[in-house]
């Protein structure tokens, strides 16, 4: 026991002597034993850490960390997954900048983002302004306007092509019993883009709605009691006490939905594939064609590639604004 | 608690009637745009094929009729696709909580060299949305590096990318990180172990946090259509939302929307049940005002 303890710590009090900073002579021992117990803490320690996130390193390693790098490489190769990739530069990008489709793709995917805040962004604050001031039926609206979030999104689109239907489906119905022409919803170039942010606001409103309630909440009262009291009337007391108050939330969230309403994928896919000419094209949805369609995936990760660059910019704003946010 | 309207106001003769009308203007607007095309998809499925047809369409079923539903679940092997489902998403709960929650105890209390990077990294990857880096994860679902195993056409395909989930670390570790250090001292002195430490002092305080990634992870899982759409190509695979999409073109109009309905039933009554901590989850990310 004795003899164990003696080597163990021989190296060290060596060392701590060498530095020539010996003073009594109990402290040297004393600061050793102490210093090996903690390096051997430190070890042990490190070493079951590091037997708890191994688990998640993996995961995070080959389903997040390697596919980033990977599509970076796969965007400058050409490649058939059998012989090595080969490098062509910025082929992939060319091929992809020179197709079509490309500028409808971009051109949709903004028209998509910009008609879904117009729609999507301003509607639930104004929804959780009221529903904040309603005494009654609070539970039932709320667990109302959440519903169709919790509605797999594949069920929501497919219902909504169902409502879409130019002859017997519901909207086309309900125009028709207010004597109003009916539509041809997905079928026209000018009217199938909408159609597809009507169904994404409808799945997508009740969280917005629900979050901005919860930020109402903390809203203090005596702001709009001073208001009331200069004269304000009910719109200027939203404009200068709940919107500056929520300012933060309502940033963020701005981000939050352009980020995700730039990926849309499956309205497309699954309600038009695209058109039709072209009308409904998504980056996200070519970058998939070329891929699963094309077999071309060099295209389709430069096309992801691109995308995560717009995307990682209003990511980084993003950052910026929830960081000062937590302060 | 004052908000925008003074209560005063509210009190008066036109404050009232403008209250009620509001609320009666909202109610009816949220049951029309939210609950109507609800009750019109569970009572569309309830029709023969030529009253979906029709013009106008009868409010109410003309009979009630089970058969449709019966014929969905039957046609589209619905009960296969939703045991695959069920698979998928429990296991994908199952190694989300194993995977997370002992790399955000790891991260939160043992406190490892490079700790704060690694957090970094895994936290880094929430502004890289999962679109966009659809293509190059799918590769490696075909053909994982290393081992050169396929995970396609098997669970693990969707297990283990769902492990890897920066927002639910991050959560777990914030809620890790109120626990008192005391607390976990003392019980270090008693000689426990660390895997003790978490599986009796920290999972235990820790119950509501659990709740909500629990709920989450399962119905994003749930939830998903793009990736179980490219790694579970084989009809008998297929999770729910993916059979029924790729089996809509050759149903006939109510089979489809019965197995909608269907396809629904499940989120809908996890809803009814945890209302509260999805609702939790959904502001337990977000900031204070």
């Amino acid at each position: 026991m004795a003899a164990t303890r003696t080597l163990a710590r021989r190296p060290r009090s060596a060392g701590s002597a060498g530095g020539g900073g010996a003073g009594t002579r109990g402290g040297p021992v004393e600061e050793d034993r102490d210093q090996t117990g903690a390096l051997r803490r430190a070890v042990g320690r490190n070493l079951t850490a590091y037997g708890f996130l191994c688990g998640a390193l993996i995961c995070f390693a080959l389903f997040s960390w390697y596919p980033m790098i990977r599509e970076v490489i796969l965007s400058f190769q050409q490649n058939n997954f059998v012989d090595p990739g080969q490098w062509v530069g910025f082929d992939n990008f060319r091929t992809v900048v020179e197709d079509p489709a490309f500028r409808s793709a971009w051109l949709n995917t903004a028209a998509f983002s910009c008609l879904a805040l117009v729609i999507g962004y301003a509607v639930p604050f104004v929804l959780a302004v009221v529903l904040n001031e309603l005494r009654h039926a609070k539970a039932y609206l709320r667990f109302v306007v959440y519903l169709p979030v919790m509605l797999p999104p594949a069920v929501a689109v497919l219902l909504f092509k169902w409502f879409y239907d130019p002859g017997a489906g519901l909207f086309n119905q309900v125009l028709d019993a207010f004597h109003l022409p009916p539509l041809s919803w997905l079928d026209s170039t000018s009217t199938a883009l909408v159609s597809l942010v009507l169904v994404s606001t409808w799945m997508n409103l009740g969280t917005g709605t629900l979050i901005y309630l919860a930020a109402l909440q903390s809203v203090p009262g005596d702001l709009y009691e001073s208001a009331e009291l200069d004269g304000a009337g009910l719109f200027r007391r939203v404009w200068h006490v709940t919107i500056p108050q929520t300012k933060l939330i309502l940033l963020v969230m701005l981000l939050l939905q352009i980020v995700a309403t730039m990926q849309v994928f499956i309205e497309p896919y699954l309600l038009t594939g695209g058109g039709p000419e072209n009308a409904t094209v998504t980056v996200a949805y070519l970058m998939y064609q070329y891929a699963f369609n094309f077999g071309d995936f060099g295209g389709g990760s430069a096309l992801g590639l691109m995308l995560m660059i717009a995307l990682l910019v209003f990511s980084t704003v993003y950052l910026r604004v929830s960081r000062e946010a937590e302060q | 608690m004052r908000t925008l309207v003074s209560p005063l106001s509210l009190r008066t003769p036109s404050g009232r009637i403008i209250y009620w009308t509001t609320l009666v203007v909202v109610v009816i607007g949220f049951t029309g745009a939210f609950v109507f095309p609800l009750y019109w998809m569970v009572t569309g499925a309830l029709k023969s094929p030529d009253e979906i047809a029709q013009i106008p369409p009868s409010f109410f079923p003309k009979h009630f009729d089970l058969g449709v539903y019966k014929d969905a679940w039957e046609q589209l092997q619905l009960g296969i696709f939703l045991k695959n489902t069920v698979l998928y998403a429990g296991g994908a709960w199952l190694f989300t909580l194993a995977v997370d929650v002992t790399a955000a105890y790891a991260l939160s209390k043992l406190r490892p060299f490079f700790g704060k990077l690694i957090l970094g990294a895994m936290l880094a990857t929430l502004m890289i949305p999962p679109m966009v880096l659809l293509l190059p994860t799918y590769l490696v679902a075909k053909d994982l590096p290393i081992f050169h195993a396929s995970l396609l056409n098997t669970p693990w395909a969707i297990w283990l990318p769902a492990a890897a989930n920066g927002f639910f670390v991050f959560l777990l570790k914030r809620f890790f990180d109120s626990i008192p250090r005391e607390l976990l001292e003392a019980a270090e002195i008693d000689g426990a172990s660390p895997l003790r430490i978490l599986s009796s002092i920290v999972l235990p305080v820790s119950r509501p946090i659990l709740g909500v990634v629990s709920i989450l992870s399962v119905v994003t899982v749930w939830k998903d259509f793009v990736w179980p759409l490219l790694v579970l190509p084989e009809t008998d695979k297929m999770s729910i939302s993916v059979g029924i999409a790729s089996l809509s073109a050759q149903m006939p109009q109510n089979v489809l929307i019965a197995s909608l309905v269907i396809a629904s039933l499940p989120t809908i009554l996890v809803f009814f049940v945890f209302q509260r901590s999805i609702m939790a989850g959904l502001t337990a990310g977000s900031l204070k005002g």
